[in-house]
């Protein structure tokens, strides 16, 4: 066969140039007569195991957890017309179905990033410098509900929530505890950060300057979409319109003085958890990130490649094996057609989607709590074998409250097994070609764009968000499935069949009643100790800049200096462009 | 004919937790079993919920927390519908609830606490039993 191998490799060469060029429709990889000896083997097998087994394909129905049905088997014949170098083609690429590196994890494996946060500053750069030392590779935040909606640790509102969820960030002085011995130039840190993404990303980078690290040395990502969070995760603040002027405003930021920050992370991840399905979780990422794009083309006059580079993403990765995988390939796809055709983007940097990945939270069970290492382990195995640059698996516990050492000891043991153990780095995109999952990944992309067609005729995202669309959609997917689950179409093993009839409790993670009075006490410090009229004067200037249309961070960068704190500075955006009210759908 | 009216529950998500796809569920459940149901949506403070309880004159609360603020949040429901004198309303909850806190907070007043997985069915059964339209139709 080593003829074959010499004409594949010549082929490689030959189209890596093409492939750049015009997409144009190729050849198909079956021939006519292969098709036709498939669909004739296809009739002889049906016929031939019919004898055996009467009911065959069976009674019973086969399904993706998204409620996909899945054939019994899968030949040449479900993707006739699928032509390999356009659709499957090179890692590195256009159209990207097996990777943005031309390397794959052979070059870089993918980041350990364990999303992490708890109590206070100093307890979580704690945890952080003990998952550092343990191998992770990338730091991720997780902050508490009183930081994630801007309000600080002493409101009534952040009553019995400090320091619960995540980690208590009120001011610079947090931040800057928080960091310490963490060499910013080195390791990159993620922020899960919506409404207030702005000024905790401006804390960040005050607190580097002061660690000696200028902005051009610095890497990491905020999440800053508040698209999902209409559509999903409800943490809002301002409505839909100023939102989107805020994330305009850092993106374009980034894109001159802090090249190296992912300025958003486009995510699927919470519109899955809220009970999306696949194509779903999709659809409305990528119909977000043609709003995003959209908008700081418009508003910023910014030209497309100047920006798109550093438009990040981040998805669940959920139970059902194939189905995940067949979904980051066309995840892939999709956004390198989007970009390249919609926008005109000219550089191939354009066309990647990079993206983190977390498994899902949402198929946890309190039930059996261990059971989940398991599902964490095939989750985390279907994100790599579907290319994720970046990767969070969940403890078993999470259940139950944060994770405890040990259990998020376990979940970064995962990832490192799967990268060290198991082989799935080896080659790139294992699973190209298998007839099942190029047939799943062309069915996930074709129902996507229907979504993102219907999208588009209502005016765009904002538009759908504004009637209620994807939140309904999701509402429907996630009742459907909690229905499916109660009537045992669907399995949940611990849950609605192998019942344990008494389980042992486990041990897991106590935030101290005392981090919230702690916080508050380190708050009003910094409050007698700041110069408060300077603090006045930024916020004031602050309130300017959003009334006009000026980039808000300078601003916010100065009145950060002066520790403002979090919610002082979410105070004014609220007053200038009002609060979001949740309108309730169900 | 009946003199009793439909059950009528508010189903409520208190404090900052969005983690509502529970609650969105149980509220769906609820109304295709017939009951009346209003969901506040998220980010509901212990006295909006009240104030929102009284006003629609529901039969039962239904209190949903992920974050960890449940002990505080449901107990502080349960305190102010006192302070109001509507006793009569039944508060349930459901959640991220540890085992030990259940106790705690059923000791607090709120009646029932349903764990991730609890199927419909079975919320919808203990209401039934448990919860009584109290009032005449209006």
């Amino acid at each position: 066969m080593s003829h074959t191998c010499s004409e594949m490799r010549k082929g490689v060469a030959g189209r890596m140039f093409d492939s750049l060029g015009d997409e144009r429709k190729g050849d198909a990889m079956f021939s006519n007569k292969t098709l036709n000896e498939v669909r004739q083997g296809m009739k002889k097998w049906l016929e031939e195991v019919k004898g055996f087994t009467s009911d065959f394909p069976g009674k019973r129905r086969f399904s993706t957890i998204s409620d996909l049905d899945i054939d019994p088997i899968y030949t040449p014949e479900n993707i006739t017309g699928l032509d390999f170098a356009t659709s499957i083609g090179y890692p590195g690429l256009y159209p990207f179905t097996r990777g943005c590196q031309a390397t794959g994890y052979r070059g870089k494996v993918w980041t350990f990033r364990m999303f992490s946060g708890l109590g206070g500053a100093e307890d979580t750069n704690q945890r952080w410098h003990q998952l550092l030392a343990e191998g992770e590779t990338g730091l991720s935040t997780a902050f508490d509900f009183p930081t994630l909606m801007g309000y600080d640790s002493d409101s009534p509102k952040a009553t019995a929530e400090v320091g619960k969820c995540g980690v208590a960030i009120d001011t610079l002085a947090d931040l800057e505890v928080l960091t310490k011995n963490i060499p910013l130039d080195k390791v990159t840190t993620s922020m899960t950060i919506n409404p207030p993404a702005s000024v905790l990303w401006a804390m960040y980078l005050v607190a580097a300057e002061r660690q000696g690290v200028s902005w051009d040395k610095i890497g990491g990502t905020i999440q800053n979409d508040m698209l999902k969070e209409f559509i999903a995760q409800k943490t809002f603040m301002c409505p839909p319109e100023p939102s989107i002027r805020l994330i305009s405003d850092t993106i374009e930021f980034g894109t001159e003085y802090v090249p190296r920050w992912n300025t958003i992370s486009i995510s699927g991840y919470h519109i899955r958890e809220a009970g999306a399905t696949a194509v779903q979780e999709l659809a409305f990422t990528l119909a977000d990130g043609i709003a995003y794009v959209q908008d700081v083309m418009e508003r910023k006059k910014l030209d497309v490649d100047a920006f798109a580079p550093r438009l990040s993403f981040f998805f669940d990765s959920h139970m059902d094996f194939f189905e995940e995988i067949a979904k980051f390939r066309a995840a892939r796809r999709m956004w390198a057609k989007i970009m390249r055709h919609r926008f005109k983007a000219k550089n191939p940097r354009s066309w990647w989607m990079r993206f983190h990945t977390q498994t899902a939270g949402c198929s946890l069970t309190h039930q059996q709590p261990y059971n989940n290492i398991v599902r964490t382990t095939t989750e985390a195995l279907s994100a790599v074998l579907g290319g994720t640059q970046s990767l969070h698996t969940n403890s078993f516990d999470e259940e139950f409250a944060l994770p405890t050492e040990l259990a998020a000891t376990i979940a970064l043991r995962t990832q490192q097994i799967l990268a060290e153990e198991t082989g799935g780095i080896n080659t790139i995109d294992p699973l190209a070609g298998s007839y099942f999952v190029e047939a799943l990944t062309n069915q996930i992309e074709d129902e996507a764009w229907e979504y993102i067609k219907k999208i588009d005729a209502m005016g765009g995202m904002l538009a759908a968000i504004a009637r209620g669309f994807p939140q309904k959609e999701i509402a429907t997917a996630a009742y459907k499935f909690k229905r499916q689950v109660d009537n045992l179409e669907r399995v949940v093993v611990g849950v609605n069949k192998y019942v344990a009839k008494e389980e042992a409790p486990i041990e897991f993670l106590k935030i101290d009643e005392r981090v919230e009075a702690e916080q508050i006490k380190r708050l009003q410090k910094v409050k007698r100790t700041r110069d408060n009229r300077r603090v006045a004067l930024t916020l004031n200037n602050l309130r300017v800049a959003c009334q006009s249309d000026k980039n808000v961070m300078p601003y916010v960068i100065e009145a950060v200096k002066t520790y403002a704190t979090e919610q002082e500075i979410c105070d004014v955006y609220r007053e200038v462009f009002g609060e979001y009210q949740d309108p309730g759908f169900y | 004919m009946s003199t009793e009216r439909r059950l009528r529950v508010l189903i409520a998500k208190p404090g900052l937790d969005g983690h509502d796809r529970g609650a969105r569920i149980i509220a769906r459940g609820y109304r295709d079993a017939g009951f009346e149901v209003i969901y506040t949506g998220v980010h509901q403070t212990p006295q909006q919920i009240v104030s929102a309880a009284i006003q629609e004159d529901v039969d039962l609360v239904g209190l949903s927390c992920l974050s960890g603020a449940h002990m505080y949040l449901f107990r502080e429901v349960v305190k102010q519908l006192a302070e109001k004198g509507a006793h009569d309303i039944t508060v349930i909850g459901g959640g991220i609830i540890p085992p030990e806190d259940i106790p705690r907070l059923k000791e607090a007043g709120i009646r029932e606490i349903f764990l991730p997985g609890a199927p419909l069915e079975k919320i919808i059964e203990w209401t039934k039993e448990n919860v009584k339209p109290s009032k005449m139709p209006i």
